[in-house]
């Protein structure tokens, strides 16, 4: 099932060309890897299906998925290095996207979000603060995020970035897992090699064209 | 020290500040948190030299302070955020353009019409006798819409400032919010302005905030401490003034910044202790 076309999507910086003429199709279920030399517009590509950048030409539709089963993981220059929040209060944060109009957290919300923590193997991290922790727990603190907003589909840029050869190959079996339940990945990531053989789809984005 | 505070419960005007003083620290120190995370701590000082240069335009034509301020200010909240989003300008030189050209246009009108007197005095340093009988109502009930709003929207506030491109991108409306945030800082520190002076009013949103994030490391934690700490440094702040004869606002600010220093020692030693 098709939930996901990019039609010769562009997208501009002031006058430089970010993307140039990008066009592909996404299934549901599926785990597309995007590569890449720097500068050839991988981040801005999942900017623009994110809906962060407008594309300055080209389409990109969603079908049966809406705003809210988006699930976007910037590379980790997003989120201050101060901020005090504790994991427990970052993931269950997740869950408000699920909500309409009431805006406290329920019993569910909290079931939730251990679940997920269980999940990715950080529950022993709940109380602690999140600007401790090391690369990869947070990445695995932000994914339990998304898992508790339900995503069904994840726009990861640069997951494994910081990480060890160790927590990235796990980074990557955490992800097959999730993906292999059903939803939907995008990761945008220079490494082929270590990477490209957990996707079942690959796009290459060119160099820059002058 | 209990006869100090029976002879300043005494005064009803004291009362009157000290009700609308803590509704008012209350309200900034909620406020003061998220405006400090996102690095829009410079947003109250510009807002607060907005405030002074429209009670510059209040006074002389005998209208309410507070019914012209709050209006003109939230607009001049608006055209901020308005100008940061575009981008075409810096947020900070934004901010540093519109405060520096209020404040002149306030000083300017000021000289021209009543002359630079006492009551300019106030507003630029605040003082204990500003506030009237009649404004206490309304700021006590703007005050409690402030804080019901925050509370209400506590945990969708967490979500974007903590990462607003994910919030943005599973849907969430960031301006909405963004808006939301810089109206309330506006009608605060409007409000705020009248006991703190336009000057030092902005230290009353960032203070507490900042000195909470010195030893504290989960949100709910920051805004409790915060809360309790902007409400603490403003009691004692009045007392102060009250028994030394000094302005009410520095006094407050001076406590303030007291308790940021112990805070700051206190995390120091801390680390040091976990280093050995």
């Amino acid at each position: 099932m098709k939930i996901l076309s990019c039609v010769q999507v562009s997208v501009k910086y002031e006058s430089a060309l970010a993307l140039n003429d990008c066009s592909f199709e996404l299934d549901a279920g599926n785990f597309l890897g995007v590569f890449g030399e720097n500068g050839s517009g991988k981040s801005t590509l999942l900017k623009s299906i994110a809906g962060l950048v407008k594309p300055n030409s080209g389409s990109i539709e969603f079908h049966d998925i809406k705003k809210n089963d988006i699930g976007y993981m910037a590379q980790q220059t997003g989120i201050q290095k101060d901020f005090p929040a504790s994991v427990y209060e970052v993931v269950l944060s997740g869950t408000l996207c699920r909500h309409s109009k009431f805006y406290f957290y329920g019993k569910n919300d909290k079931k939730q979000a251990d679940k997920n923590l269980e999940l990715l193997g950080i529950e022993q991290l709940k109380r602690r603060s999140f600007q401790e922790l090391s690369g990869g727990q947070r990445q695995r603190v932000l994914l339990a995020r998304m898992l508790c907003a339900e995503a069904k589909l994840l726009l990861l840029d640069e997951p494994m970035t910081g990480l060890d050869a160790t927590s990235s190959k796990q980074m990557c079996h955490i992800l097959k897992d999730i993906n292999s339940k059903g939803t939907t990945i995008i990761m945008v990531s220079h490494d082929i090699e270590g990477t490209s053989g957990f996707c079942d789809r690959v796009l290459h984005l060119g160099g820059k064209e002058c | 020290m209990l006869e100090l505070l029976e002879d300043l419960f005494s005064y009803s005007f004291v009362v009157r500040a000290i009700v609308v003083g803590i509704c008012v620290s209350l309200c900034a120190s909620f406020l003061g948190l998220p405006l400090v995370l996102r690095r829009y701590s410079m947003i109250g000082d510009g807002l607060s030299h907005v405030g002074f240069g429209t009670l510059a335009i209040a006074v002389p034509l005998g209208l309410s302070p507070l019914k012209v301020s709050i209006p003109l200010v939230m607009l001049a909240a608006f055209l901020l955020l308005r100008i940061r989003e575009s981008s075409k300008m810096q947020g900070d030189a934004a901010i540093a353009i519109i405060s520096c050209s209020s404040l002149a246009i306030g000083v300017i009108i000021i000289s021209l019409t009543v002359g630079m007197n006492t009551d300019v005095c106030n507003y630029m340093f605040g003082s204990i006798l500003a506030i009237k009988q009649g404004e206490v109502y309304l700021c006590v009930v703007i005050s409690v819409v402030i804080l019901f709003l925050f509370v209400f929207f506590y945990n969708k506030i967490f979500s974007v400032i903590f990462d607003e491109n994910y919030a943005k991108a599973s849907g969430t409306n960031i301006e909405f919010y963004n808006m939301l945030l810089a109206l309330l800082t506006a009608v605060i520190i409007v409000i705020g302005m009248r006991i703190m002076g336009a000057m030092l009013i902005s230290s009353l949103i960032i203070f507490p905030a900042l000195t909470s994030m010195r030893l504290l490391k989960t949100f709910k934690s920051v805004v409790v401490c915060s809360a309790f700490l902007s409400v603490v440094c403003f009691f004692m702040g009045v007392v102060i003034s009250f028994a030394y004869n000094v302005p009410t606002g520095a006094s407050i600010v001076a406590v303030n910044l007291i308790s940021f220093l112990v805070f700051c020692l206190i995390s120091f030693f801390k680390r040091k202790k976990e280093l050995i």
